[in-house]
């Protein structure tokens, strides 16, 4: 008996005829995933993709891995055997006594995409239900509520005997959505977005805005542990820091006060969309969007108002993937990403440090762009860009 | 680097550093041991629960160690109080006290027991507002030293006295870990039965601290183990530390007036440089120790300060923050603004720490005040 895992995607199924690329993709992203816990063999086949170890090593770590792989609806681990269907019987036997021992009821399910395999589907339930009640004489069979399904599998290759089938991450294999800039603060928010919108096969690169000593080491350590958290899922995070103490000060000296944050966010957007120019001629990316943890409504700069000048201000879509949804909500994908405990920590962050007391909801473009000419936004845009710092953040 | 944030944590003495590394290198002992070197391990320990006793002038078996101050208030709080919960339920502390204490006699509030948090007037803790509370339930009361935001000290050799003497089997608890070989508390005239210290606010390593426990008091223990430490402390000893403990507590008491004088002039001429800044507001009095200045500088956050002096080569610490960014409020429970203590950083002096250099602090703090955008 070998232990494999059975991968069933997602929606990747219901693609047409670039299908394959998504695969492609899909068994790409696993491998780079695996790459440091040993050699496998990947086998597609019947819309289930089988990885097979090919040196001994722990199957249980190999699937915690694969739990974070976007693109997948289930997996399972499961017991792989020869066609015979004693050997089957045996192997159930083994492989599932330690969780049928923990069950009262059961029942039994077959599919058999080998056609030539002499036990149609329903004999298979039948006989090997027979065979487990004879062997664990406390379980009894339970077709519409069991605790246990027993699941064989009869396949081209092989025969596959299994019990659990565990939710995957969903979403679609990152990189098949494009490239994106995730623009992240160190609060609730933005780590959601992100992992939002890698979810959804964007391959992502963050940037992030510091301000000392305005702002401490400690929240830009904060930041990197979110990316850090975030590379669970997206293996790894190209990240750019931008020193913004300058421009700030500028945007406070010389702007009034309630567009403050409306102006900072603005060049945000436009120092962000520099970072992405100079990475896309690069050639290694295509990145083709910004994405931001705004929620409609939630605080000042984050009204409809607010966000259509800042959307002016950069020439490409800005994806907001929570723009519909309420705290709440948002902190309940942190919790289960396990990025809230690190959001929450106290250290101020450059978006915060100077808000306004009152800053203007509803504030009117030509305003914004009469109290921007008081900056020398190029000069400052540029001395941003000298002390920006890249690097790579990866899973700690 | 210039390190003006002692009150928070110390550069170890070299004397002390070499006897630890000889304790973990050569006398290696375990002092539970039947052997020589066994032996010679119990008489280093003994000697230096000495040096820590001459402290408090007390005896030697009144002292315990332990791995820090929490650590010696958690046994002392929660011993005390659960050896005398037959007795009565009430305990009396101050609003300003560290998280050790304050933790401890939440969680005991949180288990049925009555507290009693009496708040200063006018910055000060006056006796009468502490004992005005003992009454014959009360079994304990724990008030610290030095306060270790801002430096004020709290009488407790008038507060200890009167209450004994409404209250005879009242038990008192001191947090002295700001005034440990900085104020002398001599156990003789001053009638408290606990006290937690620490040994890396005197120049020791982190990792070991002391309880004082009068002869007699009772105290239920919590943690289960050997013998060691009077069966409260069970585990053996970290001889290494207490050795390095003994020494830079000794150190400290031959030099304890030399030092007072040193940190009065540092502090004196502190307060001279900035007394005519208006935008510079002194929250340590007259009531405080020399060696624990707060200030609060107007419009600029404690941590905007904190970092900009980080930059210029100053370690400050924000002047209220109990453990990284978070505020706790002892500030305000002093009667000031909330303002003011979101404006606080905290300069605490070390023998080391020269006139010169807090020339230059101060010149930091002022290129701060001017270059710094005030965010309110």
């Amino acid at each position: 008996m070998k232990e494999v895992i059975l991968i069933k995607e997602g929606e990747i199924a219901l693609k047409g005829l670039n299908r394959s690329n998504f695969e492609t993709r899909l068994i790409k992203n696993i491998k780079q995933r695996l790459k440091l816990l040993g050699n496998f063999k990947y086998e597609y086949a019947q819309s289930t993709l089988t990885i097979e170890p090919l040196e001994e090593c722990d199957m249980q770590i190999v699937a915690e891995k694969v739990s974070t792989v976007f693109g997948i609806a289930s997996y399972s681990l499961a017991a792989s055997v020869e066609k015979d269907f004693t050997k089957i019987e045996e192997i159930a036997k083994q492989y599932l006594k330690e969780h049928l021992n923990q069950c009262k009821t059961f029942k039994v399910e077959a599919r058999r995409s080998d056609k030539k395999f002499p036990l149609k589907s329903p004999q298979i339930c039948a006989q090997m239900g027979e065979f487990l009640i004879n062997e664990f004489s406390h379980l009894t069979v339970d077709v519409h509520n069991p605790d246990a399904i027993v699941r064989v599998e009869i396949r081209d290759k092989s025969a596959y005997v299994y019990a659990k089938r565990l939710p995957g991450a969903g979403g679609i294999p990152q990189g098949c959505g494009g490239d994106g800039m995730l623009l992240i603060s160190g609060g609730i928010d933005s780590p959601v977005a992100g992992w939002m919108m890698a979810k959804r096969g964007l391959k992502l690169q963050a940037v992030h805005f510091i301000s000392p000593p305005y702002t401490s080491e400690r929240a830009l350590k904060k930041v990197e542990k979110l990316l850090s958290i975030m590379c669970r899922w997206c293996d790894c995070i190209p990240f750019h820091c931008v020193h913004f103490t300058e421009f700030q000060e500028e945007i406070r000296k010389n702007c009034p006060n309630d567009l403050f944050t409306i102006i900072m966010r603005r060049m945000m957007m436009k120092i962000t969309q520099k970072i992405i120019e100079s990475q896309n001629t690069q050639g290694y990316c295509n990145i083709q969007t910004m994405v931001t943890g705004e929620s409609l409504g939630q605080v000042a700069s984050q009204t409809l108002g607010a966000m259509v000048c800042t959307d002016e201000a950069c020439k490409m879509p800005v994806l907001r993937p929570l723009i519909g949804m309420d705290k709440l909500e948002i902190i309940d994908i942190a919790k289960e990403i396990d990025t809230f405990e690190t959001s929450i920590l106290p250290y101020e962050d450059c978006c915060t440090v100077f808000t306004p007391k009152h800053p203007k909801t509803k504030p009117k473009l030509s305003d914004i762009e009469q109290a921007e000419r008081k900056l020398n936004v190029d000069d400052l845009i540029e001395k941003a860009l000298e002390k920006t710092k890249f690097y790579l953040i990866r899973e700690q | 680097m210039y390190y003006f944030d002692n009150a928070s944590t110390t550069k170890v003495l070299k004397p002390a550093a070499d006897a630890a590394l000889k304790c973990m290198t050569e006398n290696y002992g375990n002092p539970s041991s039947l052997h020589k070197m066994g032996v010679d391990a119990e008489d280093t320990l003994t000697s230096s629960r000495k040096l820590i006793a001459n402290v408090f002038n007390c005896k030697d078996e009144e002292i315990i160690f332990t791995s820090c101050a929490t650590e010696s208030t958690n046994i002392a709080i929660l011993g005390v109080a659960n050896s005398k919960k037959k007795v009565g339920n009430k305990i009396i502390t101050t609003t300003i006290e560290h998280a050790a204490t304050a933790s401890c006699i939440s969680h005991l509030e949180n288990n049925g027991f009555e507290v009693v948090r009496i708040s200063p007037k006018n910055g000060k803790y006056y006796a009468a507002d502490i004992v005005n509370e003992i009454d014959d339930r009360t079994i304990l009361m724990s008030i610290m030293h030095v306060n270790n935001e801002n430096g004020l000290i709290l009488p407790i050799e008038e507060i200890a006295k009167q209450a004994k003497n409404k209250n005879p089997n009242i038990i008192i608890h001191v947090d002295a870990v700001q005034s440990f070989c900085k104020i002398p508390i001599n156990t003789n005239k001053i009638p408290i039965d606990l006290a937690s210290v620490s040994g890396h606010k005197i120049n020791a390593p982190k990792g070991v601290g002391a309880l004082y426990i009068r002869k007699g008091i009772k105290i239920q223990r919590h943690s289960f183990g050997g013998p060691q430490e009077n069966n409260l402390r069970p585990g053996t000893e970290a001889l290494p530390s207490i050795v390095a403990f003994g020494v830079a507590a000794k150190t400290h008491m031959e030099n304890m007036n030399k030092s007072i004088e040193h940190y009065t002039a540092l502090k004196k001429h502190l307060l001279d440089r900035i007394k005519d800044n208006p935008e510079i507001l002194l929250n340590s009095s007259d009531n405080c120790v020399p060696y624990i200045v707060n200030l609060s500088i107007k419009g600029i956050r404690s941590e905007i300060m904190l970092h900009f002096l980080e930059e210029k080569g100053f370690c400050v610490s924000s002047g209220s923050a109990c453990s990284k960014a978070k505020k706790s409020g002892v500030l305000q429970n002093m009667g000031y603004s909330k303002e003011r203590e979101d404006w606080a950083i905290r300069i605490s002096f070390s023998a080391e720490n020269t006139i010169n250099q807090i020339d230059m602090l101060v010149d930091a703090i002022e290129a701060g005040q001017k270059s710094l955008i005030k965010t309110y």
